[in-house]
């Protein structure tokens, strides 16, 4: 078969997993990775789920692979730090069907909390990694990270930048391969990690990352291109595209395995070229090591560690040119922000009017912390939010929380709020943590979760109840609460924050981007009635603005949500229901 | 076929549907031979906030962005996020804009002006087509379409058949949505001064 079709870079590595023969896949959501579960989903012979978080999607990766099957897990490189318990200890246990992780990070933070560099984390874990550097290289490396996997007795990692997973390119596709199981067989010392064990597979390890770097040097994923020899470059990844686009001409040794470098290969390309470059995003972990051999090079001196690179970047820092480039005009940000209709921006502007600081975690709603809303002060981690306020407590007592809260989305206190929820209880905190409950995983594109009722493959299934979950950890004091009902929450959250001990108020209600979601019509504004004081746009909702001393509302954008309506002191706002 | 690689934007504010066109404009320059790359954003700047999206299509295209100064064609949604991208376009480069207007929340909460008179300033740098395609789009009963208009515009412009253009949409849109955005091509291609 012979079939070329335009694939997204996650997509790519979906269909890679499939052509490997892959059962099982496992992974919690985060840009960039997304997508690559949302396509696996398409593919009937692999079994894929949302696990709670990372950590689960390795252990469940790891399980599938012990017992004999080949297994993905896939993440965004924040979500690696979440895994990195098993990820370190099953580098040691090994594989028995090939088991691949694709960490896909983020230079430039488009979508995350930091730019942290996953081959640091892989250097750590001694563990292979594999970086292709378009769609096409995104199917085969997959693939070529299952043979690696099986054959040297290891986990690898398959990275990905956000660049190359939300990239679209040509790929050729190729059948399935089906591949037998490998036969699950009792061996402990291999795979019971305790002291005796651990410390016969570190040996192991360490001799497995010696012969990947010497067989690295043969692998045909490592690309020399001999040209003009006056400017050598080693890259990798989608930097490598940049190099090809202002130095066509020059030599190039582009790998496609990064951890363990191929020593002797990069020996050999360097001693062939007059100048050395290496081009790399975020941290110099190729350039160190090849530095630290006593090979001349040039990399960070000139290229930075932070964003993304760019051909124009590598124009002005390597070739000197002056770009003719015409100027930016200066004109106002637009950043993201909290669509028509969201509830959280309903649950904030409550808490803005009580003047409630917020602990805030990681979704949509840390879009809390900006102007107009200006709510959310602190924004760590998965989970942090309710952790962070009890910590606060601990150090400053009682009073300094007395208008603090905590808040966190439905999906992420599944991830890991639960757990600081826990502690909260068992060590005699007393904050007061709102769940922001909107039936999905919202900013990473609307993602079933564990309460849900469904599942990544479509599946109806038992949802966990949020309300009994905390009900179970012993707090008395949870309410469910409708999002969009102002004064009941009000009156709740005061009464909460004042109270000595641990309590949940769930605010629900649906995201409003969800396909199940019903508009409930339009607002409209009867200028006779309007004062034009401006309460209503205080909650800083896009679909209103103010044009020439007049609000108006955009109905196309408008949900009829509401939150105008019960913002306005004179009547003036009514709502137009869908149909009228 | 077109000798160096073509470059183009589609600029936006997040939910207007940059995706879909990039699709269209993505499958076309394949079905006509050439290698394509198409760069997007997904995940936090897709709530509300500017969009762009890199289509490069030519014999061999390597890295899949459009830089500044490279842009043949800027394709923008709206007013300002025509302004703030005008920079990437060629010396010689066209911007198709969509006339209208949202407010970023810079500007609804007042800590900054919607700048006035976009359309003629970039007129006199630029050759500029601004067409109101969301009133078309109105017209037709779904303001969504009006990304489908903006397309059958920018056909008019690129070298590739009117069939070509149909058949791609054809293969792409939604079943349901064919005959809706087919009328609304023909909308746009029709809009060509």
């Amino acid at each position: 078969m012979s079939k070329k079709q335009i694939m997204l870079g996650n997509q790519a590595i979906a269909r890679g997993a499939y052509e490997a023969g892959v059962k099982v896949s496992a992974a919690y959501p985060g840009t960039p990775s997304t997508e690559i579960s949302e396509n696996i989903i398409n593919y009937k012979e692999i079994y894929a789920e949302w696990s709670p978080n990372e950590k689960v999607a390795m252990e469940v990766a790891i399980g599938a692979s012990i017992s004999g099957v080949r297994s993905l897990c896939s993440m965004k490189h924040v979500g690696v730090n979440v895994a990195s318990d098993p990820l370190f200890t099953v580098s040691y246990i090994g594989v028995n069907g090939g088991l691949v992780l694709v960490a896909a990070d983020d230079p430039g933070i488009y979508s995350s909390q930091n730019e942290q560099d996953s081959r640091m984390v892989a250097r750590s874990a001694m563990v292979p990694v594999l970086e292709p550097s378009d769609s096409e290289e995104a199917r085969v490396f997959t693939k070529k990270a299952y043979e690696i996997s099986e054959k040297y007795d290891t986990p690898v990692i398959l990275r990905t930048t956000t660049r190359l997973s939300h990239s679209q390119g040509v790929v050729n596709l190729e059948d399935r391969v089906e591949v037998d199981d490998k036969v699950y067989e009792r061996n402990m010392r291999k795979t019971v990690m305790m002291p005796a064990c651990a410390i016969e597979r570190h040996k192991f390890v360490e001799q497995r990352l010696k012969d990947l770097a010497n067989d690295a040097c043969d692998m045909d994923i490592n690309k020399m291109e001999i040209n003009d020899t006056s400017i050598g470059v080693i890259s990798s990844g989608i930097p490598y595209q940049y190099v090809k686009e202002v130095l066509p001409n020059a030599s190039v040794l582009k790998l496609g395995i990064v951890n363990p470098l191929p020593r002797k290969l990069i020996e050999e390309f360097a001693s062939k070229v007059d100048k050395l470059y290496i081009v790399e995003e975020l941290e110099p972990v190729i350039e160190e090591q090849v530095k630290s051999w006593g090979i001349k090079a040039i990399g960070k001196e000139i290229f930075t560690v932070q964003g993304e690179y760019s051909a124009n970047m590598l124009r002005k820092a390597i070739l000197g040119e002056e770009l003719d480039i015409a100027e930016a005009e200066q004109v106002p940000n637009r950043p993201p922000i909290l669509c028509p209709g969201c509830p959280h921006r309903s649950t904030f502007s409550v808490l803005k009017k009580l003047k409630i600081h917020a602990a805030g975690d990681i979704g949509c709603y840390t879009l809390g912390a900006v102007a107009p809303l200006n709510v959310i002060d602190t924004t760590v981690c998965m989970g942090a939010s309710i952790s962070t306020l009890h910590g606060m407590e601990k150090a400053k007592g009682r009073e300094f929380i007395k208008d603090w809260v905590a808040v966190i989305g439905d999906s992420t206190f599944l991830h890991t709020g639960v757990n600081s929820l826990m502690n909260m209880v068992y060590n005699k905190g007393t904050g007061t943590v709102l769940i922001l409950d909107n039936s999905t995983t919202g900013m990473t594109g609307h993602q079933e979760h564990a309460a849900t009722g469904k599942t990544l493959m479509g599946e109806p299934t038992y949802p966990i109840n949020l309300y009994n979950l905390c009900k179970a950890m012993g707090i008395e004091n949870v309410y469910e609460v409708d999002a969009f009902d102002l004064d009941a929450m009000e009156s709740i959250i005061k009464q909460e924050v004042a109270r000595e001990a641990v309590s949940v108020i769930i605010c629900k209600s649906p995201c409003a981007l969800l396909k199940s979601y019903v508009p409930k019509g339009k607002c409209i504004v009867d200028d006779e009635k309007c004062k034009k004081c401006g309460a209503c746009l205080v909650p800083g909702c896009p679909a209103m603005t103010k044009k020439d001393g007049h609000i108006v509302i955009d109905e196309t954008m408008c949900n009829g949500c509401g939150l105008c309506m019960s913002k306005c002191p004179f009547d003036a706002i009514s709502l137009k229901k869908a149909g009228e | 076929m077109a000798k160096n690689t073509v470059n183009i934007m589609i600029v936006g504010v997040g939910g207007q549907g940059t995706l879909l066109a990039s699709r269209i404009l993505g499958n076309i320059t394949t079905s006509a031979g050439y290698d394509v790359k198409i760069s997007e954003v997904h995940g936090m700047a897709q709530r509300g906030g500017s969009v762009v999206t890199f289509v490069r299509y030519g014999e061999n295209v390597a890295e899949p962005i459009v830089e500044e100064g490279q842009a043949d064609i800027l394709i923008a949604f709206e007013r300002l996020e025509a302004l703030r991208y005008a920079h990437f376009l060629k010396k010689d480069g066209t911007i198709i804009i969509n006339d209208q207007r949202i407010d970023p929340m810079t500007v609804v909460t007042g800590a900054m002006e919607y700048p006035e008179n976009i359309i003629e300033n970039l007129s006199a740098k630029y050759n500029v087509i601004s067409v109101n395609a969301m009133a078309e789009a109105e017209k037709m009963g779904n303001t969504r379409v009006f990304n489908t208009i903006i397309l059958g515009l920018t056909a008019t412009k690129m070298e590739f058949a009117k069939e070509a253009w149909i058949e791609t949409i054809k293969a792409i849109v939604p079943p349901k949505t064919v005959e809706l955005n087919l009328k609304a091509f023909e909308a746009g291609f029709a809009m060509n001064a």
